[in-house]
């Protein structure tokens, strides 16, 4: 699978089925920290991702407010 | 799992409440709570005119799109920084949100007075995240004043706030502490309302929503960001919360709720109200304000000339 960090802008290629829990922690990062998406869908840590799947993992913390 | 509403397929759990909700609920719930903190913190009244501050980012953002889906009377101000092409990037995520939803908007560009972080940090040798909050708390007064708004809403959140406590708290900044409130009542003719509504939603809870409402934010970090003492904090915060859910919540509401009054009672040293800063008229602790202080140091360190006396 690919998946494509932001805001680092970073893509990283992946091989095995696996959940995004799983997905997470093999790319070291902590949950609550990142969105997990799939085309316009949100996942679940539950949920599993497949090879031939397109993920972008988007980090939500911030240095700053307005 | 269902969603915790309406049974139906969830699409986002939120570890802190054991909750998982579908994007309709999901949606709803956040709305509430920004509705429900606004109420018991008193923060505006419907018919008060509020001004939100926006930085492009999805926080302030999505605070103005629940203000406006909760029908109070909103107009978005955007301060232009002058920070390389972040700032360009982020002023145009503003414009459009604002002229897609046709809601107000005001701008004022730093770079008009020869004022742009950058500079600004450079010749004053300060960080530019300092440079930056010192400029900003003048014009955001300034632009609230002038506009005789009723209070100034900023997207701070609940992980914001959690690591400004801690930074506190790491320092025992004890008058810091005592004014770390949601809702800073003005303590000064020149001063409006400041309040925080989304500061017990999580920066997780505000991205999902921005998300969900499909609201079109800045998704890189200010440059300035990289390195910052915030985000050390937030790290940290956010290691605990991953091995104890809910953490960053009882830190923030408890502190609120039962911590603070110990140091408001034993701060002898809380400054009283401000006086008037005699070059611009906007709340000050001696003869000038801060950012007429900054103004002046950069004026004499650039020998005289911008930034022109505009304040």
């Amino acid at each position: 699978m690919r998946v494509h960090l932001h805001p680092q802008r970073r893509t990283v290629e992946l091989a095995g089925r696996r959940t995004v829990a799983t997905l997470l922690r093999d790319l070291e990062v902590l949950p609550g920290t990142a969105m997990v998406i799939r085309g316009d869908v949100l996942l679940l840590d539950s949920e599993t991702v497949e090879d031939d799947d397109e993920i972008e993992i988007r980090h939500v913390i911030s240095g700053g407010a307005a | 799992m269902k969603c915790v509403r309406c049974r139906a397929r969830p699409e986002v759990y939120l570890r802190a409440h054991n909750a998982a909700f579908c994007r309709p609920c999901f949606v709803g719930w956040f709305q509430r709570q920004v509705e429900r903190t606004i109420a018991a913190e008193r923060m505006c009244t419907a018919g008060d005119r509020i001004l939100v501050a926006v930085s492009g980012g999805k926080d302030s953002l999505a605070l103005w799109d629940a203000l406006v889906a909760l029908g109070h009377r909103t107009t978005g101000f955007y301060l232009a920084q002058g920070i390389s092409g972040y700032s360009q990037r982020s002023r145009q995520k503003v414009e459009a949100f604002a002229l897609g939803r046709g809601l107000e908007l005001r701008v004022h560009d730093l770079a008009d007075e020869g004022l742009e972080v950058p500079g600004v940090a450079a010749a004053t040798r300060r960080s530019p995240c300092s440079a930056c909050g010192t400029l900003k708390r003048h014009f955001f007064d300034q632009a609230a004043l002038e506009g005789r708004f009723d209070v100034l809403a900023t997207g701070h959140n609940l992980d914001d706030e959690a690591a400004r406590l801690l930074g506190n708290l790491l320092r025992w900044q004890t008058t810091h502490l005592v004014r770390q409130r949601p809702v800073l009542e003005p303590r000064h003719a020149a001063q409006v309302r400041k309040v925080r509504p989304l500061f017990l939603l999580g920066e997780y809870e505000t991205a999902v929503y921005a998300f969900m409402r499909g609201i079109d934010s800045v998704v890189e970090e200010c440059p300035n960001a990289e390195g910052a003492t915030q985000l050390l904090y937030k790290d940290a915060l956010n290691r605990i919360e991953a091995a104890s859910p809910g953490s960053k919540l009882s830190f923030v509401r408890e502190f609120l709720r039962t911590g603070q009054a110990f140091f408001a009672a034993g701060a002898p040293h809380e400054e009283g109200p401000p006086g008037s800063c005699e070059r611009c008229a906007l709340p000050a602790f001696g003869r000038l304000c801060a950012h007429c202080r900054l103004v002046i140091e950069v004026e004499r360190r650039r020998g005289g000339g911008t930034p022109a006396a505009s304040v």
